[in-house]
C-alpha cells in the first residue's frame, strides 16, 4: 500500500437542508478517512448526498438553508467550527476543489491568467512577476502547450478539455495537500476524460495530494481509485479497496448498480434493474436500512433493525447484514 | 431488405460576414454520409460532441434543413417536407430526445400529450383513442392515472418512458433516439435500455441510436457508425467496431473508454497512450489535406473504413 | 466590428424612411391645423385659406411629403408656426437644456440607486435589504406629478431653495460664472426628482441580478481559492451583475436628449419634452415631424450604442 498516514477524518458528518421550516439530512451520519498519497472515490447516483459531501468540506454550502454538524477533522482541527477567515486559510492552500462544469465554474468576464492568479495574490508573498510566472508554470503544468496565450484568453475562447484543465490549475495553485474533484470528466467527452483522469493521477503522484473523486461513473472509479465508499441515500453503505470492492461486492446496492451496467453484459442479457425508486428527502426512512424497500423480496429479518457497520474483509466495511441473505431476484415480466 | 436509405446526406449551414452579411463560410455539420436501415435491427451513431450525430438524426426525421443527398423511404424520396407527407414516412418514423422533460409540453396532461401523434396519423374514434392510450401507458409501464397528470409529475425515467409511448404511438417502423438515457441515473437507465429492448422484439422496430457512450450503444445496437467531424470514420457489425476496429479514431476512442474493472488497468493506461502517439503520427494517413475524414473503403461485407487503398493493415 | 457599424447605419435607411412616412401621415391626420388656434370669430375664412395656400397645406400629399423629406435631408425642418423660428435652432437650444438636465438626472439616478441596489443585493433579506425594496416600492408607486408638485411646493414656493420654473435667470449674461451656477441652479431639483422617481427599476434589476450571482458556479470557484469575501463580490459578483446594467447605457446616452414631459412641464423648464407637448397642442407640425424623426433615430442610435458597449465590456459578445 502506498498510502502513509491519515490526513482528513469525517466523523459522524450530518448536512440537512431546510425543506418547509424543517432540516432533512442529505448527507446522514458519513464517516470517511481520506490517506495522504491516495485517491479515495465517493460513488454514487444523483441524489446520494456525494456532492453536498463534497461542497461541505471546504465550507461552501449555504448557511442560510443547511445545518451541519459532526466533525470534519484536518490537523486537529474541525472544520466546521471555523470561521469564514480562517476557512479561507484552508482554502486554496490545503484543501483545493475541482467542480464539474468547466464553462459554468469559470468567471466569463475574467481572463484566465488572473483567475488562476487570484488565489497566489492571498496565500503566497509572491510579487506581481513572480505570480506571473507560477500561472505559466502551473498552466504548463496541466498540459497546456501554449500558456501565454491561454493566459490572455477569456472561458469562452477554450474548448471543454482546456477549461478543465484550466479548473484544475485553479485548485492546484497553491500546492494543496487534498484536492477534492466533484464529477471532474462528467462533461467531457470520452477521450478528454481519459486525458483529464491521467492528469490527476500524474499531479497527485508529483505532489502526493490525497483526492477525493466524487462520481457516478463506475468506470471512472475503477481506472484511477483506490479506495471506493459507495453511497445511497445519504448514507456510505459500502467501503473497501478498489479491487476488492470490483471484484467481491457485498451490498446489495452496489452489486445492483454492476449489474445495471450495458458494459459489463452481453447485448442478449437484460440488464438488472433497480426495483423502486430513491426515496425523497422528506419520505427517506431514517430508521433500519435504507434499501430494505428497494429489495422487497428479501426477508425482512435478514436486515438489521440498527444497521451497523460490518468489516467482513481487510478494510471492506459493509452496512447492514442484508448483503449475506442477498440473492438477484429471478427474472420477471415487465 | 432495408426499407429506408440515406444517400451523402450533408447538411451545411452557411457562416456569414462582412457589411452585406453573406456567406463566408460553410460549417459541414454532417458532411456526406450513407445508411440504410433494415426492420428490426438497432443502428448506432457514435462521436464525440460536435461530431454531427445528432444532426444526422434531426436531418432525417426533418428538424433540420437538407443541403444535399437523399432520403429514401420505401422507394420513396422524402428528403424534402413536402414529399415526406405524401408517404407514411411522419407516422412510420419517431424521435425521442435527450432531456425528455423538455420535449414534453408542460402545460399539457400526458394524455392530452400522447393522444396527439394519434390525432394525426390514426383514425380513432374518441373511444378507441382512449383505450389506444390507456394500452400505451400501459407497454411502458406507467399506472393509468398517469393520464390526468403533468409532465412535471413525473421523475426523469418516467418522462423519458412517456417520450417513449408518444414515439411509439403511431405504431412506427424506426425510432430515432438522441441519447435517450444520457441524462438517467445508472439503474433508471438500465431500466429505459431494457424496456427499449422488450419493444424492439415485441413491434419489430428498428432503431437509430445516436449516443457518445460505447457501452450503451454496444449493448443495444446490432451495426454501429462511428462518426468524426460530420462523416463516417468507420462503420460496420458491433463485432466489426469493437473486435477489429481499423481506424485509428476507432481505436483512440474505444481505447479511451473507462472499463469497468480495476483489473489491468495499468496496462489499458500504457495502451491508451500508445494509441495516442500513434494517433498523432499517422493522422496525416486517414485524413485528406483539408482534413477531412476519407471516403469509405469496404474491407468485408458489414465492414467499411474510411482510408485510402490500399488498407494500411494492423497498426497496433 | 466598424463593417458592422457601417452595415447597421444602412439598415437605419429603410427605418428611418418608413418612421418619416408614419409620422408625415399622423401628423396630417390630426385633427386641426396650424391656424386653428388664431381662429376668432372675426377671422375671415378667406384669409385663413390664404394662409393655408402659402404654407403649402393645401397642396396633394405626396407633394408635401417629397418637399418635406427633401428638405428634411439637407437639415432644413422649416419654420415653427408657433414660435416663428427655424426649427433647427429652436430644436437644438432646447435639447442643449433637456441635455444638460438629464445628465444631471441620470447621473444622481445611477449615484443613488447602484449602490442601494448592491447593498441590497448584498445583504439579501437583512433589515437594510427590506428597507431599501421598501423605499424603492413607495418611490415606484409615487406618481411622477404628485411628488415633482410636492417638492416644488415644499421647496421651491415655501422654503425657496430652489427657482420655481425657467432654466436660468435672465439678469446673467451668458459666459460669466453666476450664469452657469444659475444654470445649475435651475436643473438641481427637476434632477434629483426624476432620480428618485426613476431608482425602482434599477434597484431591483441589480438586487436580483447580485442574488442571481451569488448562487453562480463561478463565484463558488472563485470561494474555493480562500479570497476573502469582499474580494468575491467585488471582482466576481458586482461587475458581472452590472453588465446588463451597461447594456441599456446606449438607450440612456441617447436618451439623454429626450427629455421628460412631466419634469419639464411641472418644473416649467423649457427642454424638449415641454417643447414636445405645447407643439402637439399648437399642431405645429414642422416641430412635431422633426422631433418625432430625431427620437426614431437617436432610438436606433441607442441601440446600436448599446451593442458596441456590450462587445466593450463582455468578451463573450463580439460584434462582426
Amino acid at each position: 500500500m502506498k498510502s502513509t498516514g491519515e490526513i482528513l477524518k469525517i466523523k459522524d458528518l450530518h448536512i440537512g437542508f431546510k425543506i418547509n421550516d424543517e432540516f432533512y439530512d442529505a448527507v446522514d451520519g458519513v464517516s470517511l478517512t481520506l490517506k495522504r498519497n491516495e485517491i479515495l472515490a465517493i460513488v454514487g447516483e444523483s441524489g446520494c448526498g456525494k456532492s453536498t459531501l463534497a461542497t461541505s468540506i471546504i465550507g461552501l454550502h449555504d448557511p442560510n438553508s443547511t445545518r451541519v454538524y459532526g466533525e470534519i477533522l484536518y490537523r486537529n482541527q474541525n472544520l466546521l467550527t471555523l470561521g469564514e477567515d480562517q476557512l479561507n486559510e484552508i482554502r486554496g492552500p490545503e484543501i483545493g476543489m475541482i467542480f464539474q462544469d468547466p464553462l459554468s465554474s469559470l468567471n466569463p468576464l475574467m481572463r484566465i491568467g488572473d483567475q488562476i492568479e487570484e488565489g497566489l495574490i492571498y496565500h503566497t508573498k509572491q510579487n506581481a512577476e513572480e505570480r506571473k510566472n507560477r500561472v505559466q508554470e502551473l498552466l504548463q503544468q496541466v498540459g497546456i502547450q501554449n500558456p501565454e496565450r491561454v493566459a490572455r484568453q477569456f472561458p469562452h475562447q477554450l474548448s471543454g478539455g482546456m477549461r478543465q484543465r484550466v479548473i484544475i490549475a485553479i485548485a492546484i495553485a497553491c500546492k494543496p495537500k487534498i484536492l477534492i474533484a466533484d464529477e471532474p470528466t462528467t462533461a467531457l467527452d470520452v477521450t478528454i476524460q481519459a486525458q483529464i483522469l491521467d492528469l490527476l493521477l500524474t499531479l497527485q503522484h508529483e505532489t502526493g495530494a490525497g483526492i477525493i473523486l466524487i462520481t457516478h461513473d463506475l468506470g471512472v472509479v475503477a481506472e484511477v481509485a483506490d479506495r471506493v465508499a459507495v453511497m445511497y441515500a445519504g448514507e456510505i453503505i459500502e467501503e473497501a479497496p478498489v479491487k476488492e470492492l470490483f471484484l467481491h461486492p457485498k451490498h446489495p446496492y452496489t452489486r445492483s448498480l454492476f449489474h445495471s451496467i450495458p458494459q459489463m453484459s452481453s447485448s442478449s442479457e437484460r440488464l438488472n434493474v433497480i426495483q423502486g425508486i430513491v426515496p425523497s428527502l422528506i419520505n427517506l426512512p431514517r430508521e433500519g436500512c435504507r434499501f430494505a424497500s428497494r429489495i422487497p423480496w428479501i426477508k425482512a429479518e435478514a436486515h438489521e433493525k440498527n444497521p451497523q457497520i460490518h468489516e467482513v474483509a481487510s478494510e471492506h466495511f459493509v452496512r447492514c447484514t442484508c448483503y449475506k441473505e442477498f440473492h438477484f431476484k429471478k427474472e420477471r415480466n415487465s | 431488405m432495408s426499407f429506408m436509405v440515406i444517400q451523402d446526406l450533408k447538411v451545411h449551414y452557411p457562416v456569414r460576414g462582412g457589411i452585406f452579411n453573406q456567406v463566408v463560410d460553410t460549417i459541414r455539420a454532417v458532411d456526406g454520409i450513407s445508411m440504410e436501415f433494415e426492420s428490426g435491427k438497432a443502428y448506432g451513431l457514435v462521436g464525440e460532441s460536435g461530431c454531427g450525430k445528432s444532426t444526422t438524426g434531426r436531418a432525417i426525421i426533418g428538424l433540420e434543413k437538407i443541403t444535399s443527398g437523399r432520403v429514401i423511404y420505401e422507394g420513396v424520396n422524402v428528403t424534402n417536407k413536402r414529399t415526406k407527407r405524401k408517404s407514411s414516412f411522419n407516422r412510420d418514423v419517431q424521435m425521442i430526445f435527450q432531456d425528455a422533460h423538455s420535449s414534453l409540453n408542460p402545460r399539457k396532461r400526458v394524455r392530452d400529450i400522447i393522444a396527439e401523434p394519434i390525432q394525426n396519423f390514426l383514425k380513432l374514434s374518441l373511444k378507441e383513442e382512449e383505450r389506444k392510450i390507456s394500452e400505451l401507458l400501459e407497454i411502458v409501464g406507467m399506472p393509468e392515472d398517469a393520464k390526468y397528470k403533468y409532465p412535471h409529475e413525473f421523475s426523469g425515467g418516467q418522462k423519458q418512458r412517456l417520450g417513449i409511448a408518444r414515439a411509439i404511438a403511431t405504431n412506427p417502423k424506426l425510432i430515432i433516439a438522441d441519447e435517450p438515457v444520457s441524462a438517467l441515473d445508472l439503474s433508471v437507465q438500465a431500466q429505459i435500455l431494457n424496456f427499449m429492448k422488450d419493444i424492439q422484439r415485441e413491434f419489430g422496430l428498428s432503431y437509430l441510436f445516436i449516443s457518445h457512450d460505447l457501452g450503451v450503444v454496444k449493448h443495444m445496437c446490432d451495426y454501429i457508425s462511428i462518426m468524426y467531424k460530420g462523416r463516417f470514420v468507420e462503420s460496420g457489425t458491433k463485432n466489426d467496431i469493437y473486435n477489429n476496429p481499423q481506424h485509428i479514431y476507432t481505436k483512440r476512442l474505444l481505447s479511451a473508454i473507462p472499463q469497468v474493472t480495476p483489473i489491468g488497468r495499468e496496462r489499458r493506461k500504457r495502451e491508451r497512450i500508445k494509441i495516442e502517439n500513434y494517433y498523432q503520427e499517422q493522422y496525416k494517413n486517414y485524413f485528406d489535406e483539408n482534413e477531412r475524414v476519407l471516403d469509405l473503403i469496404p474491407i468485408s461485407n458489414t465492414h467499411h473504413v474510411a482510408a485510402t487503398l490500399p488498407m494500411q493493415k494492423g497498426g497496433i | 466590428m466598424g463593417k458592422t457599424i457601417i452595415r447597421r447605419f444602412i439598415i437605419m435607411i429603410p427605418q428611418l424612411f418608413v418612421l418619416s412616412i408614419l409620422v408625415f401621415f399622423l401628423a396630417k391626420f390630426m385633427p386641426g391645423d396650424p391656424f386653428t388656434g388664431l381662429i376668432t370669430p372675426q377671422t375671415d375664412p378667406a384669409r385663413l385659406e390664404e394662409l393655408s395656400e402659402k404654407a403649402g397645406l393645401n397642396d396633394p400629399w405626396p407633394i408635401q411629403y417629397v418637399r418635406w423629406i427633401g428638405n428634411a435631408l439637407h437639415g432644413e425642418f422649416g419654420i415653427s408656426y408657433t414660435f416663428k423660428r427655424d426649427v433647427g435652432d429652436l430644436i437644438g437650444e432646447r435639447a442643449l437644456n433637456t441635455f444638460w438636465l438629464s445628465l444631471l438626472s441620470v447621473t444622481l439616478l445611477y449615484a443613488i440607486a447602484i449602490p442601494l441596489g448592491i447593498l441590497a443585493g448584498r445583504y439579501q433579506n437583512s433589515r437594510l435589504d427590506k428597507t431599501i425594496i421598501l423605499y424603492s416600492f413607495i418611490t415606484y408607486a409615487i406618481p411622477t406629478f404628485v411628488l415633482a408638485l410636492l417638492f416644488l411646493f415644499l421647496f421651491g414656493y415655501k422654503l425657496e431653495w430652489f427657482p420655481t420654473s425657467g432654466s436660468v435667470d435672465i439678469e446673467y449674461s451668458s459666459g460669466t460664472l453666476q450664469y452657469y451656477w444659475s444654470k445649475f441652479h435651475h436643473i438641481l431639483l427637476p434632477a434629483i426628482t426624476y432620480a428618485i422617481l426613476g431608482t425602482t427599476g434599477i434597484i431591483q434589476f441589480l438586487r436580483s441580478e447580485i442574488i442571481d450571482a451569488k448562487g453562480m458556479d463561478y463565484v463558488r470557484t472563485a470561494r474555493s481559492k480562500g479570497i476573502p469575501i469582499k474580494k468575491v463580490y467585488t471582482k466576481h459578483i458586482f461587475r458581472n451583475s452590472l453588465l446588463p446594467i451597461a447594456a441599456f447605457l446606449g438607450f440612456t446616452i441617447t436618451g439623454l436628449l429626450g427629455g421628460s414631459i412631466f419634469i419639464e412641464t411641472i418644473f416649467g423648464f423649457p427642454g424638449m419634452g415641454q417643447l414636445f407637448v405645447s407643439s402637439i397642442a399648437s399642431r405645429d407640425y414642422s416641430v412635431i415631424t422633426a422631433l418625432v424623426m430625431l427620437y426614431g433615430f437617436l432610438t436606433l442610435l441607442g441601440s446600436l450604442l448599446s451593442d458596441i458597449i456590450m462587445s466593450i465590456v463582455d468578451p463573450r459578445i463580439r460584434i462582426e
